[in-house]
């Protein structure tokens, strides 16, 4: 009932030695979570807290997938099931990657397979006027800089919403592409390239895109999680009017982002059609969707602010594997999708079940204060609202700060 | 130690008719009621025994995760009488009203009904006891009639489940009359002011027959007019046997309006005492917990080189040929009605919006336009306008709000450094007294004051040159609003950083500001140094004109502004 310790001694603590007496990180308020000297790693941890459930949740399926996979079928855990898995899906998890960084700004890149598609046909087009390879490399990714470039300046220069900006280029790349190429299948490209679609690399044994996926996406995590730009990220994806006044290039890094996802994109095209010892304009073709719901299972928000790469790196691996054992199984290829989509659905449900919960609840409350038909007439109801000794139990879950 | 004197308080007779009127409550001509002809109290359920409170809460307790909202909330409402309840933001005011609305459950305590414990699962359960909360926005379905809104989800019916708009138009029109006001029950809603959507409410809570009626800052966005028309209207449910509680930020209306008056203080009950003999100050030193010390004096020796040169600083259509100086260790505030384009300027200056024409230095080195950037580097900080949409990502942790700003000094070889970062929010927020459940939580979990803290050691952090602070205390309690103003003051006078502040506050204006300027309608009319500076000058300059100082911006205890 005392006064209790006020702390507002004003001014910086260190300028006002008359603050001396009291606890400098100040109030009863802080007392809990208060990171003392060794409580930090506590403090640490329970940033991750809400995260670290969620990537938690994700280990566990993948550790599911692969244990179901082993049980349905003995090639499961097979050196070469797992080059097979690769090279199927490589391409698909490298694009992954810088979506995840888009995704986490609150922006999305649809045209991401698109730019696959157009980075094959250009290679096969140089291929068929006899460039030489390296050189037609270079220009492939250069070519997909420009179209990302595009996409950015477009999203951020003329401030247009990403995903309509981005629906259109995927249908304009496609159709460029298509241009390019026409008809045309180009498939007499060197042994030395399209080995990578038979072999994989030398004493790991998995696929060339494999390792480059994994490679990249330690880049990209540590991009994302250690560094300012990472952080900017993340701050412009939960605020964007706010980083912009802690002095957060926001355009910028949205424009570097977008030509670095046309880069890795088309350097995927490249992979694709070395892969498949094919370029065809539509190599790629669809692949955007579950690259989106690869980033959405992995715990990025679509609304941009928070995810994690590791959350990313583990739904790959249950998009990969969960594929890869339905195969063995000889479930229908074309229903795989159920299965995919019943896990995306999934994986936005489960996290909101608590938000949802308390939703209800609420909502229960509105309807209840907007149909009183108890509380007309209070004669007699007066007596209904009870309990009193056991309120306490269940006030902890009673209602949310703000 | 409130408690005793909430017992004594509570001895008074209650609804002592006489007691309120020796407020002078605005009575009104052909008001349905005359004082000796009190209609019986309406709620036959209350049975109000006169001795028996209407509502007495003890003790109750609600904490929100590490922030304890509620330590001792204690209220104990009478029939008939209007009950003012005062505090500072964040002393809890809010947490006890939604527990008495029923959205939040106390986590211990003892609610008093009429006599009877209760305990109030949901706003439901609140309704069933018989209190009424209206809130300061009210929640109006606008494409449905009064009478609709008034009734909606308990229409009454006639044959074949329709409904009976008659029988709710009739029973609106009644109720109104009965408060003395006007409200066609057929209007539809949208497009309603606040005060008849409270006038709305107020009718609902009627034709649910409330016997205690909380109102939670009824009065924040109603003109005088419309306030004294309120007034008549609690007074009128007063007389009829009520019990109101009311609770305002501004200490002169629960001087005209109430019998007695509880103060809370950090989620406690300071006292409960009826008001007479009691003036404002008492409020105000039992709210704050101290006196209230006013400015030691001006700074103003220790005045260095130029900081922030601006010249001839223009923006087509929002301010124009702006050119002024801001030195080391000075605090230059900037004044003026809103809208004059202070705000514009400070944006202008740190590069959010573009400038057309002038130039901006900062120690002599020329701002690019447009570049919040480079206005960082150069040392500018800039505590803006909207601290929630725009000082602060509510949505990302503490310390990396603090951090923010902060990571081109925090990177090691291109890296963040966890321990580093961490290191460096702790200290922040150390010097700048936050108080925060943990670092790691989100913005959003800090309450008005300590936001605007966070904002604040989001640029210290950076050690600026300049710091540009637009409206630094609007909305944060009395307490820590004078905790900035030393921060400011301690600023501009020990680390010599130079001080831009915008606000609308004229005690603030003459207490801050070692140069005043003021604009009027996009250009800087008038500056003054602090001796000559007085709230009739500011405002003859601001409005271009002679005119009473009170015109401009009157300040209430609370600090909220009165337009």
């Amino acid at each position: 009932m005392n006064p209790e310790p006020t702390a507002d001694t004003g001014v910086l603590a260190e300028q006002a030695p008359s603050s001396g007496a009291e606890p400098p990180a100040p109030s009863p308020t802080s007392g809990v979570g208060e990171p003392q000297p060794g409580g930090t790693v506590l403090a640490y941890l329970s940033r991750f807290r809400v995260l670290a459930r969620w990537e938690v949740a994700l280990l566990a399926t993948v550790v599911a997938v692969f244990v179901v996979g082993r049980v349905v079928s003995p090639e499961f855990l097979t050196s070469y099931n797992f080059f097979d898995m690769g090279i199927s899906n490589g391409e698909l998890a490298i694009m992954a990657l810088p979506m995840t960084l888009i995704v986490a700004t609150g922006e999305i890149d649809l045209s991401v397979s698109s730019t696959l598609g157009l980075a094959s046909s250009l290679l096969g087009l140089l291929w068929m006027h006899g460039w030489p390879m390296p050189a037609i490399i270079v220009v492939v990714l250069a070519c997909g800089a420009v179209l990302g470039a595009f996409n950015g300046v477009l999203v951020t220069r003329v401030g247009l919403p990403s995903i309509a900006v981005t629906i259109g280029t995927m249908l304009l790349y496609a159709g460029i592409g298509e241009i390019l190429l026409g008809s045309n299948i180009v498939s007499n490209f060197p042994a030395t390239y399209t080995n990578i679609g038979v072999y994989g690399v030398p004493g790991i044994g998995l696929s060339y895109s494999t390792v480059i996926f994994f490679g990249l996406a330690i880049i990209f995590g540590a991009v994302l999680h250690f560094t300012p730009f990472g952080r900017s990220i993340f701050a412009m994806g939960a605020n964007q009017e706010a980083a912009i006044f802690s002095g957060v290039r926001v355009k910028r890094t949205k424009t570097i982002l977008y030509i670095v996802s046309g880069i890795v994109c088309s350097g995927a095209g490249i992979l694709y059609t070395f892969k498949l010892s094919t370029a065809e304009y539509d190599n790629g073709t669809g692949l955007v969707l579950s690259v989106v719901a690869i980033v959405l299972l992995g715990g990025v928000s679509i609304f941009g602010g928070k995810g994690s790469m590791v959350g990313v790196v583990f739904a790959v691996l249950i998009y990969a594997g969960l594929l890869d054992a339905l195969l063995l199984t000889g479930f229908p290829q074309q229903a795989s999708g159920i299965v995919i989509g019943g896990l995306l659905l999934l994986s936005v449900l489960v996290p909101s079940v608590p938000e949802f919960r308390s939703r209800l609840r609420a909502g229960r409350h509105r309807l209840q204060r907007q149909a009183p038909e108890a509380a007309i007439v209070h004669s007699g109801s007066v007596a209904q609202p009870r309990l009193t000794g056991d309120s306490s139990s269940k006030a902890g879950q009673g209602g949310q700060p703000i | 130690m409130g408690k005793s004197v909430e017992m004594t308080a509570g001895d008074t007779p209650p609804g002592d008719p006489t007691a309120s009127l020796r407020r002078a409550v605005h009575q009104r001509e052909g008001e349905p009621f005359a004082d000796g002809a009190q209609p019986a109290v309406v709620d036959p359920t209350n049975s109000p025994g006169e001795d028996q409170p209407a509502l007495v809460l003890e003790h109750a307790t609600k904490s929100f995760g590490a922030v304890r909202a509620l330590v001792d909330g204690d209220i104990t409402l009478h029939w008939g009488e209007t009950h003012g309840l005062v505090g500072e933001n964040g002393a809890g005011k809010s947490t006890l009203v939604k527990v008495l609305a029923g959205v939040h459950q106390p986590e211990s305590g003892r609610l008093v009904v009429n006599g009877r414990e209760v305990t109030l699962d949901g706003p439901a359960a609140s309704r069933a006891v018989g209190i009424a909360v209206i809130h300061q926005e009210a929640s109006v379905f606008p494409d449905l009639s009064v009478a609709e809104n008034v009734f909606i989800g308990r229409e009454p019916l006639r044959r074949g489940r329709r409904i009976d708009f008659k029988t709710m138009n009739e029973q609106i029109a009644v109720i109104v009359e009965r408060l003395g006001v006007r409200l066609d029950p057929r209007r539809i809603a949208r497009g309603l002011s606040v005060a008849d959507q409270q006038i709305m409410e107020i009718t609902k809570a009627v034709s649910l027959n409330a016997s205690i009626i909380v109102m939670d800052e009824p009065t924040a966005s109603l003109s005088a007019h419309e306030v004294n028309r309120l007034f008549e209207m609690i007074e009128t449910l007063r007389r009829e046997g009520k019990a109101v509680l009311f609770i305002s930020h501004r200490l002169q209306e629960v001087f005209d309006l109430c019998q007695r008056v509880t103060v809370m203080r950090d989620g406690r009950h300071v006292f409960t005492r009826p008001l007479a003999g009691l003036v404002a100050d008492d409020l105000v030193q039992a709210m704050v917990g101290r006196e209230v010390v006013d400015r030691a004096g001006a700074g103003g020796q220790r005045i260095g080189d130029v900081v922030l040169a601006v010249e001839h600083l223009s923006r087509e259509g929002v301010f124009t040929d702006v050119s002024f100086t801001v030195h080391a260790g000075e605090i230059v505030v900037l004044a003026g009605l809103v809208g004059a384009g202070r705000s514009e300027v400070a944006r202008a200056i740190f590069g959010i919006d573009h400038r057309d024409a002038g130039r901006v230095s900062v120690n002599g080195r020329p701002l690019r336009s447009g570049s919040p950037t480079d206005a960082i580097a150069a040392g500018i900080g800039f505590v803006p306008e909207d601290r929630r949409q725009q000082g602060l990502v509510m949505a990302m942790a503490i310390d990396r709000n603090i951090a923010l700003a902060s990571y081109d000094h925090l990177k090691r070889s291109g890296l963040i450094w966890g321990a580093l970062e961490r290191r460096f929010a702790t200290d922040w927020a150390g010097r700048l007294l936050l108080k925060y459940g943990r670092l790691s939580g989100n913005a959003s979990t800090l309450s008005g004051g300590n936001q605007q803290k966070l904002v604040l050691a989001k640029w210290l952090g950076r050690h600026p040159s300049l710091l540009i602070v637009d409206e630094p205390t609007r909305g944060i309690d009395v307490a820590t609003k004078a905790e900035v103003h030393r921060l400011l003051e301690a600023l501009a006078a020990e680390e010599a950083v130079a001080v831009l502040m915008i606000s609308s506050e004229l005690p603030e204006v003459l207490r801050m500001g070692d140069r005043t300027l003021v604009m009027r309608e996009g250009r800087l009319v008038a500056e003054f140094s602090h001796s000559e500076v007085s709230e009739e000058h500011i405002v003859a300059a601001a409005t271009g004109q002679t005119a009473a100082a009170g015109d401009l911006v009157t300040t209430d205890a609370m600090g909220h502004d009165t337009p």
